[in-house]
């Protein structure tokens, strides 16, 4: 495979030019991603309107990948529903694991079909959906509890 | 340059040679020539290494110290044999002090949890206790002690290093005090390379009657070590990156030491006696070495030291620093790379980043080109947050390398600062 198969222009360019990049203050949620095994971190604050999300920024540092992923994701769900966003991470999964799967539809993120030749890389690309997971769940709690 | 180092090239073993003693090289990665610079995580194993492993596995194999048959004797005699020849490369006074274990991990393991908790014990002396490591150690050298200090109340101080990634010998000498119980330093820093002074550093603990451990994981290809030139109390190291297998590493332990220590870990083979009451220690080291050992490992480091012996290290370590040298020079020279660890003393490690590319990112594309380097926090992530890098790219060399790896090496940097452009 090729070098450029991974690192596509786009990914090149949003690593160069992470878009919603920084923090959002106030936020109903703030989560924190970490890959050990490479020491790619980053921070993810979200508002929620309803059920969508409202605005979403990140922070941190990581390699190319992670970083391109990171800010083409929070592209591609801001004012994005829970049941939109939890389809469109299982399409990524399987994008990035899952030989033959189709990146139609997915637009830039189709961009992150490379990665899953470079197995070593996967979790970079996987690591801001998880920590937006893990900040959406918290900001369920934050709303349960701010209702009752 | 001093009169004692010849110019460029002088010092070069005969690479081509080496190689071919060396059957992984032949191979290609990603259809480039494959140039392996990752020895500082393990070194690839010499067709000696690979013949007296499998000599073993196919003619003596057996369990050692049990049977009477003619296969337990002959696996009894190489195993034991083979801590003869640990014991001549270290130069140790006897095989009571030589312990085979995994690795240096399990090796630094044992000391912490055997010396550790018969001479920190609470109520024993206790939680005024300070063990000394230095800011450069690998994790390995730094959690144990961690998880000793939690059960035990006694503190770790860390030696500073300075802008070059040596240890401030006068910041060493400030913290040794009567808590000192131990110092544990690292003779080689993974991540940066430097060769730390540990000679000087055991003759001022001494001064000070306090032991010392020296991780010599790095070190053992890279210098001859002499233990009792060096007069350490323990030296660890693993026989992967000396050329051997992995799971097969040595603790020496003075024997003075050892025999004063409880075993770590109970089984076969490391008891004299058992009834169901109680149980007494056989002798060292074998008090240390519960269980089935590896044996073929350490039949597979024993003909590693040979092989070693062979090239003769002095020769390798002159080999190495040609090749750091230019590798140096050769990333110098490439606008954005950043050298981490410019100590005068250095062993064949480099460690570098390339601005405005992450080192994940590099090493994805290095290897792309067939180079094969370390990308990470190098199992340092105190030394790191201390150098303010979430990681750094890690070229080492061992004895197979040559000047075309180099090349390769730098060629393929360029190639990432392009990709990156």
């Amino acid at each position: 495979m090729e070098l450029t198969e991974l690192y596509r222009e786009v990914i090149l360019d949003h690593n160069r030019h992470p878009r919603n990049f920084g923090r959002l203050d106030p936020h109903d949620a703030e989560a924190r991603g970490h890959n050990p095994l490479c020491g790619d971190q980053l921070t993810l604050t979200l508002r929620r309107d309803g059920n969508a999300i409202a605005d979403l920024r990140f922070e941190g540092n990581g390699c190319a990948i992670s970083m391109a992923s990171a800010s083409m994701m929070t592209e591609a769900v801001k004012g994005k529903d829970r049941a939109t966003v939890e389809a469109l991470f299982q399409r990524i999964h399987a994008l990035l694991t899952q030989p033959g799967a189709s990146a139609a539809d997915l637009g830039k993120l189709a961009a992150l079909s490379g990665v899953r030749e470079f197995p070593a890389r996967v979790k970079c690309a996987s690591l801001c959906w998880h920590t937006l997971n893990a900040a959406l769940a918290q900001s369920d709690q934050n709303t349960t509890v701010t209702t009752e | 340059m001093s009169i004692t180092r010849p110019r460029h090239g002088l010092h070069l073993l005969a690479a081509q040679q080496v190689q071919a003693d060396f059957p992984i090289l032949a191979r290609t990665v990603n259809g480039k020539r494959l140039a392996y610079l990752d020895s500082g995580a393990s070194t690839q194993r010499p067709r000696a290494v690979i013949d007296a492993v499998d000599q073993y596995e196919t003619q003596l194999h057996s369990n050692v110290h049990r049977g009477v048959h003619t296969l337990s004797q002959l696996a009894t005699d190489a195993y034991e044999g083979a801590r003869e020849r640990v014991r001549r490369f270290l130069n140790a006074a006897s095989t009571r002090e030589i312990v085979f274990v995994r690795g240096t991990t399990e090796a630094i393991n044992l000391v912490a949890q055997s010396w550790g908790r018969g001479n920190l014990a609470p109520g024993n002396i206790g939680a005024n206790d300070e063990i000394i490591v230095s800011a450069l150690e690998h994790h390995a050298n730094l959690v144990p002690w961690q998880m000793l200090a939690a059960s035990t109340g006694a503190r770790l101080r860390v030696i500073p290093i300075d802008d070059h990634g040596q240890i401030r010998f006068e910041g060493f000498q400030a913290l040794l005090n009567e808590r000192t119980r131990l110092v544990a330093i690292t003779h080689v820093s993974n991540a940066l390379g430097t060769i730390v002074p540990v000679q000087q550093v055991v003759a001022a603990a001494h001064q000070a009657g306090v032991p010392v451990l020296v991780d010599g994981a790095q070190a053992v290809a890279h210098t001859q070590v002499d233990v009792r030139a060096l007069d350490c109390d323990f030296y660890c190291f693993s026989g992967h990156k000396l050329y051997a297998p992995t799971g097969i590493g040595v603790l020496y332990g003075r024997e003075k030491l050892l025999e004063s220590m409880q075993p770590w870990q109970g089984g076969g083979d490391m008891i004299r006696t058992v009834s169901y009451e109680r149980s007494t220690w056989n002798d060292l080291p074998y008090k240390f070495e519960a269980g089935t050992p590896n044996i073929s490992g350490a039949i597979g480091l024993a003909a590693a030291m040979d092989y070693v012996e062979t090239l003769g290290i002095e020769h390798m370590a002159a080999h190495e620093h040609e090749l750091l040298t230019a590798a140096t020079a050769a990333l110098m020279r490439i606008p954005g790379v950043h050298i981490h660890g410019t100590a005068p003393d250095k062993a064949a490690i480099l460690s570098f980043t390339l601005k405005g590319v992450h080192p994940h990112d590099l090493g994805t594309v290095l290897d792309h080109e067939g180079v094969a380097i370390r990308a990470g926090h190098h199992c340092a992530m105190p030394l790191m947050d201390l150098l303010g890098l979430p990681a750094t790219a890690r070229a080492s060399f061992g004895c197979y390398n040559d000047m075309a790896d180099v090349e390769q090496l730098a060629a393929a940097v360029h190639k990432a600062a392009e990709v990156f452009r």
